[in-house]
């Protein structure tokens, strides 16, 4: 067992900073109020440093308090889509080694999401933060096909040109339009039975390997990715993938 | 202002002649074509208005039923049909949205046409200038409205009576422009919607009676904060002209609209965005609506370091194409961004330089600053810092309009109090530092003056191949953020008409007119 709060200047003072707006005009019942709102969250010791009229009907706060919740760390699950990545060459050489062909990938920002920044970082030649995309490895056939994309076209697609690995990004989350448009993906592969077909992988600023699990892909992938994330990702699964047949 | 950078005038010349003799062989194309948008915003300008009850506008029911006669103007079809049934424009809407079908009236006499348009254009020419001076008269009014930069804030809350709370907190704040940002993919509709709206998605729909609740709403806090509060919508997509068209009627102050924009970022076809951004540029003129251009989203695709060229270049045409427009230069809010890598060394002195750059060479235009976005993450803190850096840049190098960096700005649309920490930032900022650029020359062969000098020269260069090439072409080959597309792809081609002979529209005579392009045309 291992039982964690946070951490302020002390192990386990459990220490939170907070800050949030509540529709009530600015005054000393405004603060009484807020420093209730925080204890009621479970924090004791709670203290407003600042309030100040955001207009005639709303204050905002900035607060401390402490708090007797904590985590047992050993109980918390939680995986990674890959431990440790390999680099670009490696990722080919595994290739080469097991696969003895191309593998080809394809992706889309789909629904109406029309960032096509994430995607492209992952696929384009350029990459990003000086990390090549997958279009640059040799082994790998990638196509990108851009934003706003429905998600009956990316399979069409990923049918076609027999993918192996099919990339969605979805960076827009407002009213979990990311969530309703990946399991609509799944949904639309689960119908037409062909979900073993493929490798799929999520990802966006807001995914996480844990949401993308649960809603039926592969692995997610969140900020910060790089190509060879993905592709680490991608033929280590290919891989358990013909092994398990054998 | 006194200039610092010694940027070479002649060659800002030659980048001015290369934008223009790149834009005159689009604009040749422009005064050949008409839109659907075009035809619906010059019957907007006339009068039609309302919806039927699946809440098609009337404007696209008269364009439906016309479809076939865009090429010869739809102003003469309304105004017939005007002047057949003797009814007002409001009770004509009615019946159309009841379901009467315009195009099946005889086309009468063309005098009586011809009269109807003058005493509707008349009645147009009214409420334009009534807004004029009204906007006028209070910016004189309030010495507040002095200062610069003009602190801009967006509200998108998806519902309009919400976004009226937000946008009147904001302004008492200390924003002084509010703009209403508009729902993901509105821009992809052929229709503007009719109505107040309480549902959006990621921002609120642009209506004429959304506009009109948040107009009354920022005259009601212009009146109590002593300032005038501008508001802000979107021009752009495709119903530029009738966005366009809807904002000199209820008053909006300022309008996003480039000419380029949609078809790089929306993949509208380029004919289409090209037709239509001459018009909706000839109504904001002549409203005195101040556009602002989108050079800053070339940033979000683009390296800001590499492709700083590519923004000065696209100024330099949006310059070009807003003057073919009949658009003064004081209306002219051209735009650009502080979007480099946080880690690059000396990243602050280059965007400084480009900033200072674009003040020097637009002298009398109200350069529209954009903060930083593509690197703002979901570290808060850090991305408030940057937001300092950027208020110090545009304060620092007198930008005219700035909007303001949310620290939330990788998370969500403001929170409330997003909004008024940045404006508390940016207000800090402002008055700490509000003699500095007076107070500070450059080194003669120092980091900011090379690197202006540097962005000019490579912008020259690739103005003169867009000029080789030709624009289409250009952007064909990617040549702006990065983003190739072809000339007969895109969404909207099939709303673009050729003028035919007979060609009769009014609200085009009347603007052109209005904005002395007239005697240009002929001469
Ligand atoms: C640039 C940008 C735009 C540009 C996009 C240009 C383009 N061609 O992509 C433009 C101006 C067009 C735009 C438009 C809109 N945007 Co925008 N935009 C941004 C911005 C500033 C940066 C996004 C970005 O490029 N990040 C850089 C990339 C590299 O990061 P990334 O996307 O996270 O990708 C990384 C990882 O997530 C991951 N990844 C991403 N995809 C995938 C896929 C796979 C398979 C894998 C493995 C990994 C992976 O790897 C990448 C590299 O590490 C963000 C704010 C922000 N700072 O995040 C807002 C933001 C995303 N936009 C937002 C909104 C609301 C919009 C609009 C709806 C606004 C409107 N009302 O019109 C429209 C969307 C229209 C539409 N139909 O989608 C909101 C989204 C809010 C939300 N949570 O839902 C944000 C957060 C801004 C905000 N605070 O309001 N936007």
């Amino acid at each position: 067992m291992k039982i964690i709060k946070a951490y302020g200047d002390t192990l386990n003072d459990g220490a939170i900073q907070l800050s949030f707006t509540l529709p009530v005009p600015f005054g000393g019942k405004a603060k009484e109020a807020a420093r209730i709102f925080v204890e009621k969250m479970g924090f004791h010791k709670a203290d407003i440093v600042h309030a100040e009229p955001l207009s005639g009907e709303f204050t905002f706060f900035v607060a401390y308090g402490k708090t007797d919740n904590a985590v047992d760390y050993d109980e918390v699950e939680y995986t990674e889509a890959v431990d440790k990545s390999m680099s670009m060459d490696e990722v080919n050489a595994f290739i080469k080694q097991n696969f003895k062909r191309k593998i080809v990938i394809v992706g889309a920002c789909t629904g109406f999401d029309a960032h096509t920044v994430g995607i492209d970082a992952i696929m384009n030649m350029k990459g990003y933060n000086h990390h090549f995309g997958l279009e640059r490895y040799p082994m790998i056939e990638a196509m990108n096909m851009g934003s706003q994309v429905p998600n009956e076209k990316l399979i069409e697609q990923a049918v076609k040109i027999n993918a192996d690995a099919i990339l969605v990004s979805q960076v827009v989350t407002q009213k979990d339009a990311h969530i309703k448009n990946l399991t609509n993906f799944v949904e639309l592969l689960e119908a037409e039975k062909i979900r073993d077909r493929f490798i799929i992988v999520a990802g966006g600023p807001r995914i996480s390997n844990k949401l993308a699990v649960e809603i039926g892909f592969d692995a997610g992938f969140g900020a910060g990715t790089y190509a060879e994330d993905v592709a680490t990702f991608i033929v280590k699964r290919m891989y358990e993938k013909i092994t398990e047949k054998r | 202002m006194a200039k610092k950078l010694n940027l070479s005038e002649r060659k800002i010349e030659k980048a001015r002649k290369l934008a223009e003799s790149v834009t005159s062989e689009i604009q040749k194309y422009i005064d050949l074509h008409t839109t659907v948008t075009v035809e619906r915003a010059s019957l907007r300008l006339l009068g039609a208005d309302g919806a039927d009850k699946n809440g098609v506008p009337v404007p696209n029911l008269i364009a439906d039923s016309l479809k076939d006669k865009c090429g010869l103007g739809l102003s003469r079809y309304y105004l017939n049909a005007l002047v057949k049934s003797a009814v007002s424009p409001q009770e004509l809407n009615k019946k159309i949205a009841e379901g009467l079908d315009i195009s099946k009236i005889d086309m009468g006499d063309p005098k009586a046409i011809e009269k109807k348009a003058s005493e509707l254009i008349s009645a147009l020419d009214k409420r334009i200038n009534s807004n004029v001076e009204h906007r006028n008269r209070k910016l004189a009014q309030y010495k507040e409205n002095e200062k610069k930069p003009w602190i801009y804030v967006i509200v998108a809350t998806g519902n309009i009576y919400e976004d009226v709370k937000q946008a009147k907190a904001a302004a008492l704040q200390g924003a002084d422009i509010i703009a209403v940002i508009r729902t993901t993919a509105q821009s992809l509709l052929d229709y503007v919607p009719y109505g107040a709206t309480t549902e959006g998605f990621g921002g609120t729909y642009a209506t004429q009676e959304n506009f009109r609740i948040m107009r009354k709403a920022l005259d009601e806090v212009s009146e109590t904060e002593k300032r005038y509060i501008r508001l802000v919508n979107y021009c752009s997509g495709l119903c530029m002209p009738e966005i366009a068209a809807m904002g000199a009627l209820e008053r909006l102050d300022m309008m996003l609209n480039d000419s380029m924009y949609g078809i790089l970022f929306r993949d509208i076809n380029m004919y289409r965005t090209f037709t239509d951004q001459f018009f909706s540029r000839m109504i904001n003129a002549s409203a005195e609506i101040i556009i602002n251009t989108g050079e800053d989203n070339y940033l979000t695709t683009s390296d800001a370091v590499e492709k700083a060229h590519t923004v000065l270049a696209s100024q330099f045409l949006n310059e070009s194409f807003a003057k073919r427009a009949g658009m003064k230069e004081e209306l002219m809010g051209l735009g650009h961004a502080f979007e480099m890598n946080p880690d690059i060394k000396n990243g602050f002195l280059l965007e400084f330089a480009q900033a200072l750059m674009a003040r020097e060479i637009f002298e009398k235009h109200p350069l529209k600053y954009m903060p930083p976005t593509k690197f703002m993450t979901g570290d808060i803190f850090k991305g408030y810092a940057m937001n300092t850096l950027f208020n110090f840049v545009s304060k620092a190098t007198g930008q005219s309009i700035e909007l303001l960096g949310m620290l939330t700005e990788a998370i969500h649309t403001p929170y409330l109090q997003d909004r008024a920490l940045a404006i508390k930032n940016a207000m800090y900022v402002h008055n700490n530092m509000a003699d500095f650029l007076n107070e500070i020359e450059f080194k003669k062969d120092g980091i900011i003056r090379k690197r202006a000098a540097q962005v000019l020269d490579e912008t020259v260069d690739m103005l003169a191949a867009v000029k080789k090439t030709g624009l289409f072409k250009a952007i064909e080959s990617g040549m702006f953020a990065d983003v190739k597309r072809a000339p007969d792809a895109g969404k909207g081609l099939d709303g673009v008409f050729e003028k035919e002979d007979g060609y009769y529209n009014p609200v085009e005579t009347y603007l052109k007119k209005r904005l002395g392009l007239t005697e240009k045309a002929e001469a």
